[in-house]
């Protein structure tokens, strides 16, 4: 939290808790000028794909990446070989983005498959 | 988190106390316990609120117009939310829950004898005001009785890797063999299964001899001694049969415990009553002229009417003087170093920790006191007394009884306490000073909410300023036990 410091044992439990809700997604743009904790880096992306969505731009974050960075997952699913990342949508989950019109706008709506 | 959506919500404060230290703000969040330092955003939006209800637009509009950007102002609004500093309408409060059933014991408290060699007046177990009834039973404890409870309390704390018992009386070292036995037979008990167990006792230090103080330092035995001050102060109350004040017998002998006993630190207890309220000389005497390491105050527990009862003017006054002693805490505490008032030191661990109580103490919780006769009491203070048996330690605890004390003591059944900020802490206070006061263990003890509610808020100044001016001094009460 930005604006309560906690000070003792229970408030810090309180703060871990509502810092699960409220940075539950993050966005990867670097925030210079007010960075609340350092995160561990995490590799983004496939190393053999080629794709512009699975890197980070020339400033580290992907804010300037050509195509936002919720379309990286279609690159698994629809561009590439690469069987892990999403359901098989030829055989099995045929509808499994059919709910997801606009990546950006309904990422949320990808949900995941149990086989 | 809420059915309502932000948009739609409509805010207000939230249960807390608001206190200030180092030129710092801070909120108590009360339903929690916790303790959380705000800037001055958080503190422009509990100004807003405390001239009423804002609605989630409203109270976003009156920041950005204090230059936050909608964004900012958001972010501050659902963080206070989340938290609840700030509430909204619908907001229904939480009550404390019950521990969980068969919580496991960590303490007992071993009366070896109900018999004392002093007769202060305001004893609890002797006195005027006493719950015991001690007729027909044993005066000392029996090796047997012993055994089965040292079994009873690791039979009763499973899962705990460590537990503790003190002894206590009556006089304790009057059955000093007794105590001896008990530990060599319960540290042999918990090493078979691969625990630990560690001890301590208070005395009134009449007894102590070379030998005994080699035991308990070779036994790291933690000691607490009885001890009302300098001889003008402790000759009133504490006295033998005949009268004659105990100082003089007892000072070099509890001299030579200090010097002597090198395990761990020894502590006095000092009880306050009428006449007896000279805290900061008392202080300075035990600490630095006898040489304690901690120096522990409680008011006398008494019904109202004793000629040894405080009267309400002289609490105040017993106040005062706890603020003396609390700001000399403060002044060490900012250099790093550790005072000796205990009752500061045992607030501010329970500060640390976020302590939201479901009842004042552990008493027929976690702790559970056992008297010569084996029977089981939820504390020291009720053993031998048949009214508040709740169990004998041949045949265990008896299960309904104990719930009823329990249930009559938690917090949800003292309504007096709902709107008190204080209550996280306190939770109603002392059982056995709510039986004295008003013949109900599970009263509310009323007559001292005023006086906790300013030490509360004096120690939260103290725990502030730390926080803000020497957070590292805190870390040491990682460890301490909240009471």
């Amino acid at each position: 939290m930005r604006h309560l410091k906690p000070i003792n044992r229970k408030a810090r439990r309180i703060d871990d808790q509502v810092s699960a809700i409220t940075d539950d997604v993050v966005a990867l743009q670097n925030n210079n000028n007010q960075q609340p904790q350092q995160r561990p880096h995490i590799p983004m992306g496939c190393a053999l794909a080629f794709s512009p969505g699975w890197e980070v731009d020339s400033a580290g974050g992907t804010a300037g990446l050509c195509q936002p960075v919720e379309r990286d997952i279609y690159d698994c699913y629809v561009t590439c070989f690469w069987p892990a990342q999403v359901p098989d949508h030829l055989n099995n989950y045929p509808d499994w983005a059919a709910k997801c019109g606009s990546a950006t706008k309904d990422w949320r709506n990808l949900d995941l498959v149990f086989p | 988190m809420s059915a309502t959506a932000t948009e739609t919500r409509s805010y207000r404060l939230g249960e807390f106390h608001q206190f200030e230290g180092g030129q710092r703000k801070f909120l108590y969040l009360v339903p929690a316990g916790a303790i959380f330092e705000l800037d001055n955003a958080a503190a422009a939006v509990i100004e807003r609120l405390s001239g009423g209800e804002a609605t989630h637009e409203d109270l976003v509009e009156s920041l950005a117009e204090e230059g936050f950007t909608f964004d900012d102002a958001s972010e501050l609004v659902e963080e206070m939310f989340l938290s609840r500093a700030i509430i909204s309408r619908e907001h229904v409060p939480e009550t404390v829950a019950n521990p969980p059933a068969g919580f496991p014991l960590q303490s007992l408290v071993m009366n070896l004898t109900n018999q004392c060699n002093l007769s202060c007046t305001y004893c609890y177990e002797f006195g005027e005001d006493k719950v015991a009834t001690p007729d027909g039973k044993p005066k000392f404890m029996d090796i047997e009785t012993a055994k089965a409870s040292v079994e009873f309390l690791l039979e009763q704390s499973k899962g705990r890797k460590s537990v503790h018992i003190t002894f206590f009386g009556g006089e304790t070292l009057m059955n000093f063999p007794l105590l001896k036995e008990v530990v060599t037979y319960a540290t042999e008990r918990a090493a078979e299964q691969g625990r630990s167990v560690d001890f301590s006792l208070t005395t009134n230090g009449t007894l102590l001899t070379p030998a005994i103080i080699e035991f308990l330092s070779e036994n790291s035995i933690g000691v607490t001694v009885s001890m009302d001050g300098p001889p003008e102060l402790h000759n009133k109350l504490r006295v033998f049969a005949n009268g004659r004040g105990s100082y003089d017998i007892i000072e070099p002998r509890v001299k030579a415990l200090i010097n002597g006993h090198r395990t761990r630190p020894i502590v006095a207890r000092v009880t306050l009553t009428k006449g007896v309220t000279d805290v900061v000389r008392i202080y300075r005497h035990l600490k630095d002229e006898m040489g304690f390491h901690e120096v522990g105050f409680a008011p006398v527990t008494t019904s109202p009417d004793r000629l040894y009862s405080i009267d309400e003017g002289g609490m105040d006054g017993v106040f005062d003087q706890f603020r003396i002693l609390a700001e000399e805490y403060l002044e060490y505490a900012l250099r790093g170093e550790m005072h000796g008032f205990t009752n500061v030191s045992d607030t501010i661990a329970e500060l640390y920790q976020g302590v939201n109580k479901s009842h004042p103490c552990g008493a027929g919780l976690g702790l559970v006191g056992v008297g010569p006769s084996g029977d089981i009491a939820p504390c020291h203070r009720f053993v031998d007394s048949d009214t508040h048996t709740i169990g004998h330690i041949s045949t265990g605890l008896d299960l309904e009884k104990q719930n009823d004390f329990l249930t009559r003591g938690h917090i949800g059944a003292k309504y007096d306490c709902h709107s008190c900020w204080a209550r996280p802490l306190c939770a109603g206070g002392c059982h056995h000073e709510a039986f004295v006061r008003y013949g109900d263990t599970g009263h509310a003890n009323l007559h001292y909410c005023d006086w906790i509610r300013g030490w509360t808020d004096l120690c939260l100044r103290i725990f502030g300023t730390i926080s803000a001016e020497n957070p590292e001094f805190l870390e040491k009460f990682a460890e301490r036990k909240a009471l």
